[in-house]
Formats: C-alpha cells, structure tokens, sequence
C-alpha cells in the first residue's frame, strides 16, 4: 500500500501532504525534512527509487515539482511510477496545463482529485475521465449550493431593506 | 453577509504569505491569520467557517499548529451542505489522524452520511472513514461499510471496497463478514470496481485462510478469464496507458493470482496459460508494460513450480538487467533476489552484469546489486568475486564503503577457502578502508592470524609493509601492531619466509618505529595507543637492542593526561626497570586464541559480550581477584607451562594490584578510575585466577579499555603540574611494593566497598557520591554526597533534588548547609538512603537537579546519573 505521498517543491516546500498510515505531527515533519533532503539531492538520471527505512520511495519530478509516494518494500515500484503519472494527468486535464501556483492557490482541488484516486493507500479508479466527471459533478454541486445561498442572503436583503 | 466580521480571503492570505521575504515575517502573517481565525471560531461564526478551514488547512501544510480548529471540522461536518461537508471531511483527514480522541466523536455524522441520499456525500463519508479509521470506528461502522459494497453506483461501491480494507487491516476479525460480497465484486465490468474489488480479496486472502480457500476456490477460474478478456481487449480509449488497456488492473490480477497460486498447484496450473501469454505479448517499451512483466514474472517465480514458465521470466529478467533505464534496472536486481531461492543457476548466469551494477552511479542500485552478489557467493567463485568488490573499494564513494567493507568482510570469513587468502584480503581491505571495519571483524582477523602459526612471520611482514602506505587507517595499524607486539622477532629475522614474498629488511629499530608512530600519532584512539604500549612492553623484551628506547617511550606516558595509559605506562616502566627477571615470561608470545569460542561469542551477542566483560572488573572493588568468566588471560601466568620464575614474580606483582584501599580511596576524585585500572592489569595478567582459556582476550582488553574512558574526566581539568605529583604518589607504594622488602599476604575482601563516584559534574559545580552499604541490608545504599563550588562565586540558597524510577526509594537528609563557599573553600554534605527494591537485576538510576543562586541570581542544574557501580 502507499504509506504517504509527498509534493515538495524544488526549494522543498511541501505542496501537498497525505498520510494513509499513522505518522505523529512530529514525524510527518521528520519524514518530510529527510525525504527531501534525500530526493532534492539526487542527480536527474538515477532511478526514480530511494530506499528508505525499510520502505521505498518512488518519485518523479514534474517541472519544479518532486511526486513522492512511499511504499512497501514488495510492492510494485514501476506501477507506483505510473500512477504517479496517472495523477499528474488528472490535475493536468482538471487546471488545464497545471503548474506549480495552480497547486499552492488551489491546494484544496488538488487534495479532491487525489481523493478520488486514492482511499486507503489504495489506488481507486483507473480511469482519467470518471475522475475528472466525479470531480466536476461535487464541483457543480459547490457551486449550486453557493448560487442559492446569494440569492436567497439577495431576498433577505429585500426584505429586510 | 456581514463584510466587517471576516478577514482576508484565502487567496489573499496566500499571496501574503507567499510576499514574505523572512520568515519571520511569514510567522507573523500566519500569527495575525490564526488570531482572525480563532476569533471568529470564538464567535462561532457560521459564514467564514468554510474559508477559515481552508486557510488553516493551507496553515498546516506549512507546519505551524493548527489544533484549535480540529473541533470546527466536525461542526462543518455535523452541517447539512455539500460544500461544508466537502471540506470538512478534507480538514478532518488532514489536521487529524486515527490516534486523536477527537475523532470519536465524528463516528455519529459519519453514520449518518453513510446512509446519506445524496451519493456524493456519502462518498465523502467513505473516503474520510478509508483514510483515518481507528480500530473503535471500524468496528461501528463495518455494517454500514458492507451494505455499500452492494450500493447502485459502481463509484461508491469501488470506495466502500477500499474502505473495506481498511477495516479489516484494523481489525482482521471483521474479515469473515466481508468475504461473500468482497468475491461478488470480482463478477464486476466497471474497472473501478474490479480494481477495487480485486484489491480487497487480495488483503483478504492474506488476512485470513478461509478467505483464501473460498476465493481460490470460487474464483480463480472467473480471475483467470478477466485477465485474459483484457490482455485481448482492443483499443479503449478510457483505459489506454501505452497501447495496453488498464496496466493497473492488469497488475492487480497478477497480484491476486498469485495470492491464490501460491502452495496450491491446481490453481497455479489453471493460470499458466494466461501468464505466458502476458509474459510473451506484452510490449515492453513503456513503463506501462514493463510493470506489468515486472509483475508477472513475480507471480511465476511465487506460484508453484512450472519449469518452462520460470526460464521465460529469468530471460525477461536478464532482458531487464541489460535495460539502459536504471529503473528497470533496479527492479531486474530486486526480482533476481527473489528468485535466487528459486532457480540459483540461472541467477548465477548474470553475475557479471550484476557486478557491473555494484559500480553504478546510483546509489539505490549500487546497494540492491551488492545485496544480490552477497547472496550469489559460494566457494566457487569467491575469489573472482571478491577480488572484483576489492577492487572497486578503491575506488567507492565514501558513503557507500562502510556497507561495502562489512560485505566483503562478511563473504571473506564465510567463505574463505584457504587462511592465507583470508589474510590478505583482509589487508587488502584494512588498508583500502580501514576505518570502516568494525570491531568484530578486526577480532576476527586477528584471532585466525594467531591460530595460522605457519603464516605468523608472513603476516607481520606483509602488515609492515602496508603500515607503509596505509597508517591513516586505524583498524590496520591497530592489528600492525599487535603483531608485532606478538610476532616482532620474526618481522626483523625473515622467519617462515614463504616462496611468494619478497625478502625484506626490517631492522629491530624499525619495528619499533611502527608503534611509535602509532602511540604518538594525534589521530590514534585509546584503544590504538593502549595495544601500542602493550606491544612496546613486549617488544622491550623481544630486542634487547631497542630496550632502552622502548622504555623511553613508555617513560613519556607516564605523565599523559589519560589514567589509563599513565597508569600503564607507570607499571610497564617499573617491570622493564626492576624485574628484568621477569620480563621476559611476563611477555611471552599469546597462546593462540580459540577460534571456536571466539565465533561462538559472535554469534551470542556482540553488543552483549563487551558489557558482560567490564561487568566484573567493575565488580572487584580492590583489585582482588576472583575467578570471573571472561577474565583476560593475556600473558597467562598461571598456566601450566610456566615456568617457575612466574609464582614468586606473581606474588610481586599480586601486591602491586593489590595495592590496597588506602592510596585509591584518599584521592577520591580518581578512586575509580583509577582502580579499575588496576583491575585492567590485574586482568591482563590474570595473576591467582585459574586458567581461563583465553578465547577472546582481545576483546576483553578493549571494552575494559573503553569502560576506562568515561570516569576519568575528573583528571582533565586538574593542571599538569598536580597531575604529575599525584601520579608519582600513586605510584610510590606500587614501587615499594614492588621491592618486594615484604610481600604481604594478600587481604580478603571484607564486605562491600564502592568507589566514589563523580556523580555530576558541570563547569560550575561537582557532585561526588561515596557510596556505602549498611550490613544485613543489601538492597539499601547510603550515599554521602559532596558539593563542590568550582567558579569563583559563592553560592547561596543551595538546594538539591532528586528523583527516583519506581523500582527505588529515596531518602534525603538535610544538608550541612545551604552555602557554598567559592573556589571549593567548603563543601556542602549531605547524605541520602536509596532502597533498591529490584536489588541484582537493576542497578541504580538518578535525576538530579540542583537550585541556588549567585549574586542573587537563580541557577538552576539539571543531570541523569547512570554511572553507579553496577551491583548496587
């Protein structure tokens, strides 16, 4: 299963953080100083893979930004790779050629569209586009909601006027 | 809404944030936001509640403390809208995580969005209860969990599978219930679905058998035609990754079929078809693709045995090991692990590849290929293997050596065909990286160089010869000069020239050189320097020539800072200056160490061994001796080939360790330092004791050494001047002694007496405890502690606190006084009562701290004291 999954920028600000296992604040950011120090320092044509107290780090950079998901020792490291990918294609087709400040000013949607992809440490759904459909469907939701409550704070105003 | 109640909006708070030049300016952003947010949390707000969880969610992401808003996760989520659920749920998986009590308390709004008709928050529900359930919530919940698994929508079904497996992690009894609809979900078209489904069999399959049974037994046929169905599935836009449909899935029933395959051969038989198929038709030139090989060769290397199928996967290996993508690399290495076990001459086929990757730039590869070629060395190719990783030491990374060195040290002992060859790579690896061998090892080495007595005068030369090039290296010029400690006269004579050496020339002068170098080198440890002295005492005796210089040597450390070699160097001056007689027994050749106990004690426990060894020298409070197991026998007097000289030179030398309370207890500061390294010689020349064989001496000599280090710092601080006085004092009775005008009857140990100890000591202050035990009470020690004022002020309104683990009680008096006079003008005593209530198993344990003022100042002293004697 995927223990956390990390985004950390090249100056190592984290993006993104979730833990699907139990890690203490405190540890979080132990795990999270080590990791990038780690990854961040790593030359671009080594593997993608970093072992690490007993667990595997899979990561792949992305313009200035560093996917991490951290396994187990025997699951697949080359699938996690591509899943990373599959991630980064949703949030592309969802922001339109994301970047880096997509992903800090709409740090929200992000975590959305991961929680469609994963629960568990387990990956959820394969396909882009139900994704993108269950996303956009909760995001009209949001939006409907809002609507009615302007107009409805509108009429009240009226009324109150 | 109210425009005055709110602060910034998020994106502005974000903006700010991101402004901010220093941090600590972004702290005081982030300071002014949390303020706000509190506020209006303290208000109870409804309309800004939505947005301040967002800007605390974003607050927490860049560390800062956000616990004071856990509890408005739970009002968004108890709130009946999508929007605030949606992102009340968010805050609760990200500010929360399964150990906070907080989190019962969602249980109840979690029920009830579970059963929700709007699908997509019970969605949300599903996906916050899979993320961070507790065992409590999953045991609540599994019901719920379970009805969704038969829910219309495929896209809540998929989650609540998910969840599922959750649930069983956290609580493995629940298993059972789950295992009828968890095998229904595998009859599923919708990939989501099947993905998911197919996942939690798998975790169900491990956690319980009867799970494995009826999913092998229900299933595998149903799995078998999924995965066949999908590897001929045309071209599907949805799913396409690389040309294949679905990788992911593809990879999950690999996965499950090989739970199910394993130890069962019907099953395994069922599925051979299909995973040569996938085995031989999947495009390999994507990542994609080669995940899903990687996979499947896994599988047919799990499953039961099927000859054909197991050459095609170590051929997809090896295709993989020859990869230019160092992924596919690193995972070809991990897999040829596994199948080691397996199939261990086809892994032998691509050992030099293997090699090759141990060369690698990367490190994760470097580490994964030197794990492999460990586990592929065997008697027959060790020597091109290890000569290939010797090799390579020149040349590795500094960080990558330590691992590289403890292999090849490991496969030289496991394997070495011949002890010749083991020395040499031994050298070989000594002088390339010295530094990264560890202790055991450089024991190990040195206990097969004494028991190849054929190869002695080889081995001290060749160990000259790489001193030589190599005297940065500690571990090698340590076991340099403990051979020519031991084999000294054979460097200088040539003796047991073997064909293949050179001849050299080596003077008894140049020998000597070696260990003076490496007594006087700044970078030598204790541990050098103290061979390096017992070397030269015996080189004393083995060149005539050289004597005078080596007690020269020896004569400047009786002044040296450390007490251990001071107080050797004192004892070794006064056997080379008055016992000539006997010297030369005293320093006899080692016997040869036994190979069998030493590999016995290393495999017992390393760690273990050297405490169990300082346990008794601690334990001899004057010097006497008593039979303990691992006493060091390094001269070995008592045996029985000594010759007679010995007993009378035993009894001189008996007295001289015995040196008796007196002279030790007088200078408290020094007292156990001071005797412990008495016990040291004492032990080194194992004087009364019967024989032990000397299976480890080494060992012993060193951790007594090490035991030595830490009580001496009381002599730092003193000057040189009195540190020399008092080291003539201390050795002034050992030098009447040693006259040996009256040898006296040695006196028994008449009950227990502990050394003083420093118990606390800090640039301002020293605490000594003198420790007593009152007669019948084993169990309770009196304690008279003494405070010293070491700064120039005097201290006022002094108190002393201590604290006791449970298994101990404390009893403190009063102390004399609560001034302490400057300069150590006075001291203040004050006496305390511990009953130790776990007496033999534990030893004594404090934490201290200590009040006063200065100047009207207040100070305050913190310290843990572990250094009690042992057997308190």
């Amino acid at each position: 299963m995927i223990h956390f999954v990390l985004l950390i920028s090249r100056q190592g600000k984290v993006r993104l953080t979730k833990w699907y296992s139990p890690y203490t604040q405190k540890e979080r950011s132990k795990v999270i100083r080590e990791l990038s120090g780690v990854i961040l320092s790593r030359a671009p044509k080594l593997c993608n893979f970093v072992e690490w107290r007993g667990h595997k780090v899979v990561y792949k950079r992305y313009a200035s930004l560093y996917f991490c998901m951290c396994i187990d020792d025997e699951d697949n490291e080359l699938e996690v790779l591509e899943m990373i990918h599959h991630f980064v294609e949703i949030l592309d087709r969802y922001f339109g050629s994301v970047c880096e400040l997509d992903l800090i000013f709409n740090f929200h949607k992000a975590y959305y569209i991961l929680d469609e992809l994963l629960i568990a440490g387990e990956l959820q759904e394969s396909s882009k586009k139900t994704v993108a459909r269950l996303i956009a469907a909760q995001d009209s939701l949001v939006e409907s909601a809002k609507e009615e409550a302007s107009s409805l704070s509108n009429i009240i105003a009226q009324a109150t006027k | 809404m109210n425009p005055f109640s709110s602060g910034t909006r998020l994106r502005d708070m974000i903006r700010a944030i991101r402004a901010s030049k220093t941090a600590a300016e972004e702290r005081a952003v982030v300071r002014k936001e949390c303020a706000a947010i509190r506020a209006s949390i303290n208000e109870n707000d409804q309309d800004y509640r939505h947005r301040n969880m967002a800007k605390l969610m974003f607050i927490h992401m860049l560390g800062y403390p956000t616990h004071f808003g856990q509890m408005e996760c739970l009002k968004l989520i108890a709130s009946p809208g999508f929007p605030e659920k949606r992102i009340g749920y968010l805050g609760l998986m990200l500010l929360l995580d399964e150990r906070q009590e907080v989190l019962m308390l969602v249980t109840n709004s979690l029920k009830q969005d579970l059963n929700h008709t709007n699908q997509y928050i019970v969605g949300l529900a599903l996906c916050a209860l899979g993320n961070i359930c507790s065992a409590e919530m999953a045991r609540d919940l599994a019901p719920e969990v379970e009805r969704l698994l038969q829910f219309r929508d495929p896209n809540i079904r998929k989650k609540a599978a998910l969840c599922s497996i959750r649930i069983i992690k956290k609580v493995p009894d629940l298993a059972e219930n789950f295992i009828n609809p968890a095998t229904s979900l595998l009859r599923e078209k919708h990939h989501g679905v099947l993905i998911t489904g197919v996942q939690l069999c798998t975790d169900l399959c491990k956690t319980s058998t009867e799970a494995l049974e009826h999913i092998r037994k229900k299933s595998t046929d149903g799995l078998v035609r999924t995965l066949r169905d999908l590897a001929n599935s045309p071209y599907s836009p949805e799913y396409d990754i690389a040309g294949i449909t679905d990788p992911f899935l593809h990879i999950r029933l690999l996965k499950l079929l090989r739970v199910l395959g394993e130890g069962d051969a019907d099953a395994s038989d069922s599925m051979n078809d299909i995973l040569a198929q996938v085995a031989t038709k999947t495009e390999s030139n994507k990542v994609a693709g080669n995940a899903i090989l990687y996979e499947c060769v896994q599988t047919i290397m799990s499953i039961e045995d099927n000859g054909g199928l197991r050459v095609l996967a170590i051929n997809i290996l090896g295709r993989f090991l020859s990869n230019r993508d160092n992924n596919i690399r690193y995972v070809a290495l991990n897999m040829l692990m596994k199948a080691v076990t397996a199939d261990a001459q086809a892994v032998q086929r691509h050992r030099a590849t293997i090699l090759e990757c141990v060369k690698d730039l990367d490190a994760s590869i470097r580490k994964r290929a030197l794990e492999l070629v460990y586990v592929l060395v065997n008697e027959t190719n060790v020597k091109q293997l290890v000569k290939e990783l010797v090799d390579y030491l020149e040349v590795s990374d500094l960080d990558f050596r330590g691992d590289l060195t403890t292999k090849i040290c490991s496969i030289v002992a496991k394997f070495s065909p011949e002890k010749i060859w083991y020395i040499d790579q031994m050298l070989k690896v000594l002088s390339e990286a010295g530094n990264f061998v560890k202790d055991e090892e450089w024991y190990a080495l040195i206990v097969v160089i004494s028991n190849a007595s054929e190869l002695h005068g080889y081995t001290v030369r060749a160990l000259y010869r790489a001193f030589q090039t190599s005297a940065e290296q500690e571990t090698l010029v340590r076991v340099t000069v403990w051979c020519i400690g031991e084999y000294g006269d054979m460097l200088v004579n040539n003796v047991g020239m073997l064909d293949i050496e050179d001849p050299i020339t080596v003077t008894e002068s140049d020998a000597v050189d070696v260990v003076e170098i490496a007594i006087k080198r700044h970078a030598s440890d204790l541990t050098t320097k103290s061979m390096a002295l017992v070397a030269l005492l015996k080189l004393s005796s083995r060149f005539p020539s050289c004597s005078e210089r080596v007690g020269e040597i020896i004569v400047q450390f009786k002044g040296n800072l450390v007490l251990e070699l001071q107080q050797r160097a004192i004892e070794f001056n006064s056997i080379i200056a008055k016992h000539q007689n006997i010297r030369p027994t005293l320093v006899e050749r080692m016997p040869v160490l036994d190979e069998a106990t030493f590999i016995g004690r290393r495999a017992g426990s390393l760690p273990g061994a050297a405490s169990t060894a300082t346990a008794p020298s601690v334990s001899l409070p004057n010097g006497v001796a008593k039979p303990a197991a691992p006493l060091v026998d390094l001269l070995d007097l008592s045996s029985d080939d000594t010759p007679a000289p010995s007993s009378s030179g035993g009894d001189f030398l008996q007295d001289l360790l015995g040196v008796d309370l007196s002279p030790a207890s007088q200078q408290s500061g020094t007292g156990q330092a001071s005797k412990s390294g008495t016990d040291v010689l004492l032990d080194l020349l194992s004087i009364g004791s019967p024989s032990v064989p000397s299976s480890s001496s080494t060992v012993d000599i060193l951790s007594s050494n090490t035991s030595n280090k830490t009580p001496i710092s009381p002599l730092d601080d003193l000057s040189p001047l009195s540190l020399s006085s008092r080291a003539t004092s201390n050795a002034g009775p050992m030098m009447d002694l040693l006259g040996g005008i009256s040898p006296s009857p040695l006196t028994e140990n008449n009950g227990p007496v502990y050394p003083s100890i420093t118990a606390f000591e800090s640039s301002s202050l020293r605490l000594t405890f003198n420790l007593t035990k009152q007669p019948g009470n084993p169990q309770t020690t009196v304690i008279q502690a003494t405070f010293t004022n070491l700064s120039s002020n005097t201290y006022t309104d002094f108190v002393f606190q201590a604290a006791v683990p449970k298994f101990l009680q404390l009893h403190l008096d009063p102390a004399s006084s609560n001034t302490l006079p400057a300069a150590g003008n006075g001291s203040i005593t004050q006496s305390l009562r511990v009953t130790n209530s776990q007496h033999g198993k534990k030893s004594l344990v404090m934490r201290i701290r200590i009040a006063y003022k200065i100047n009207g100042k207040d100070t305050l002293e913190e310290g843990q004291i572990s250094n009690f004697p042992r057997d308190l």
